[in-house]
């Protein structure tokens, strides 16, 4: 799903980064949005909603709306439009609306 | 707590112009955006630009957003916080932010809100499928991310966007099986149009979308033809094949923060939706809490530079240090009557006369 050769742009070489998603070890390029190392992997289920279990995909891709929210290092909530990927993250489909973590454990996430 | 004469929230082409204008009066300026990137929603605007040189026509997007980023990097006064989302605004004039994930507050004698606009969601049946994007999600993911959305797409809406979009997926090697076009014509520039429909891309108006095909994912489409009061014709049911479906059916502004900070607003549906009551130097109800771009009025890029400028005078002015006022105020507004003299512009000037109360 990546995009090779474009009349206008010219997408930089970027360093690849292993992660992991739902137990499968994937690849993707650091710092680009979480989503869009998924989405370019071909998975584009992100979460179900929370009351009828439907499947969700991202919407807005400017961490607007809500709609591609997951589970990244165990912070619940977490928008992955705009997250960045960083090497070893472990990045899981969010069931249910998430738990806060104790304060001591919140690595520094608004939750 | 770190002071600033002005906290500009959204770094487009509002938020930069309204920053570099009142940085350039000397204002101590921090300029937030929740993206890693500066430059809103020009970073994925591969076109070039339209209207008359000031507005920096015959230039792309993604090229305005450079020079406005360097504008903005070499003006000392000027903070940039990126990964940054503004929480809310007080009274004591303290705004709360979340800065990479940690929570921290700055103090700021004016504020300029240029938080852009959200895509409006459409009702159709599956429209919660993973498959449905924004238009601008799908600029997003292929313009700055360099991933295609999918293989084959429907595109909702035939105005500039939609239009637009539309090209720029044929670009990215992404095929367009359709535009469908509620209205009886088509609301984008005949020179859009005509550049996918010379392409082999149908434009459908008078046509909307049923349904969305698919359990986990978009795996097709139903369209219909609507008509002439906008409800859909039994028996014109049309099957698309696509695997996404593009939503380009219009823009809401993004005002969560001017409610939260107490500003008056008021519904214009020509402007988009729920906009704040301004003076004429884009000042709300609130003193010293200005706003600029599509958060105002959803409106185009140019025009959003515009009314920064005009927010970034208001600020320079409202904080003392703005000497002549009224002549870059007159120049920016003359510049402004040029850009909405189109036909196509009739609908912004009608909602801001609503706004301003002029008409009902």
């Amino acid at each position: 799903m990546r995009i090779d050769e474009h009349p206008i742009l010219c997408f930089e070489k970027r360093k690849t980064v292993k992660f992991v998603f739902e137990d499968l070890e994937m690849y993707g390029y650091e710092d680009e949005p979480i989503s869009a190392a998924l989405h370019a992997a071909g998975i584009d289920v992100l979460s179900r909603s929370p009351k009828h279990n439907r499947a969700r995909g991202f919407f807005c891709a400017i961490g607007n709306c809500s709609s591609c929210l997951m589970e990244v290092d165990g912070v619940p909530n977490v928008r992955v439009c705009t997250e960045r990927l960083r090497e070893g993250m472990v990045v899981r489909r969010q069931s249910g609306r998430g738990v806060i973590a104790e304060p001591e454990d919140r690595g520094g996430h608004v939750l | 707590m770190n002071c600033y004469d002005v906290a500009v929230v959204g770094a487009g082409p509002a938020g930069l112009e309204a920053a570099c204008t009142a940085a350039h009066y000397g204002a101590r300026v921090c300029l937030i955006d929740r993206q890693h990137q500066i430059g809103g929603q020009l970073i994925k605007q591969t076109h070039k630009f339209f209207g008359s040189r000031e507005q920096k026509a015959g230039t792309r997007g993604i090229h305005i957003a450079q020079k406005m980023a360097e504008e903005a990097a070499c003006l000392p006064n000027i903070d940039i916080r990126l990964d940054t989302t503004a929480l809310g605004f007080y009274p004591d004039r303290v705004l709360t932010l979340d800065q990479s994930g940690r929570y921290c507050k700055i103090k700021c004698t004016a504020l300029t809100v240029c938080t852009g606009a959200q895509e409006k969601m459409l009702m159709f049946t599956n429209n919660d499928l993973p498959g449905v994007y924004g238009a601008g999600a799908v600029q997003t993911l292929m313009n700055v991310d360099g991933v295609r959305p999918g293989r084959r797409v429907l595109m909702v809406g035939a105005g500039n966007i939609g239009l637009i979009v539309s090209y720029q997926l044929l670009q990215a090697g992404v095929s367009v099986a359709a535009v469908v076009e509620a209205s009886p014509r088509i609301g984008g520039y005949a020179v859009h149009a005509s550049k996918i429909r010379r392409l082999g891309i149908p434009i459908l108006t008078s046509h909307s979308i049923k349904q969305a095909y698919g359990r986990e994912r978009v795996t097709g489409a139903c369209v219909w033809r609507l008509d002439a009061h906008w409800r859909g014709i039994s028996g014109t049911e049309e099957h698309i094949e696509c695997d996404t479906i593009c939503l380009a059916a219009g823009l809401s502004p993004l005002t969560e923060l001017l409610w939260q900070a107490g500003c008056k607003m008021r519904y214009v549906p020509e402007l988009g939706g729920h906009v704040p009551l301004t003076d004429l130097s884009l000042e709300t109800s609130v003193g010293g809490v200005f706003v600029a771009g599509d958060a105002s009025g959803i409106e185009e890029a140019s025009a959003a530079m515009l009314t920064g400028r005009i927010a970034g005078l208001g600020v320079a002015r409202y904080l003392g240090i703005c000497a002549d006022y009224g002549e870059r105020f007159d120049e920016c507004s003359m510049q402004i009557e040029e850009l909405r003299r189109g036909p196509a512009a009739q609908k912004i000037i009608a909602g801001i006369r609503k706004l301003r109360g002029e008409t009902t």
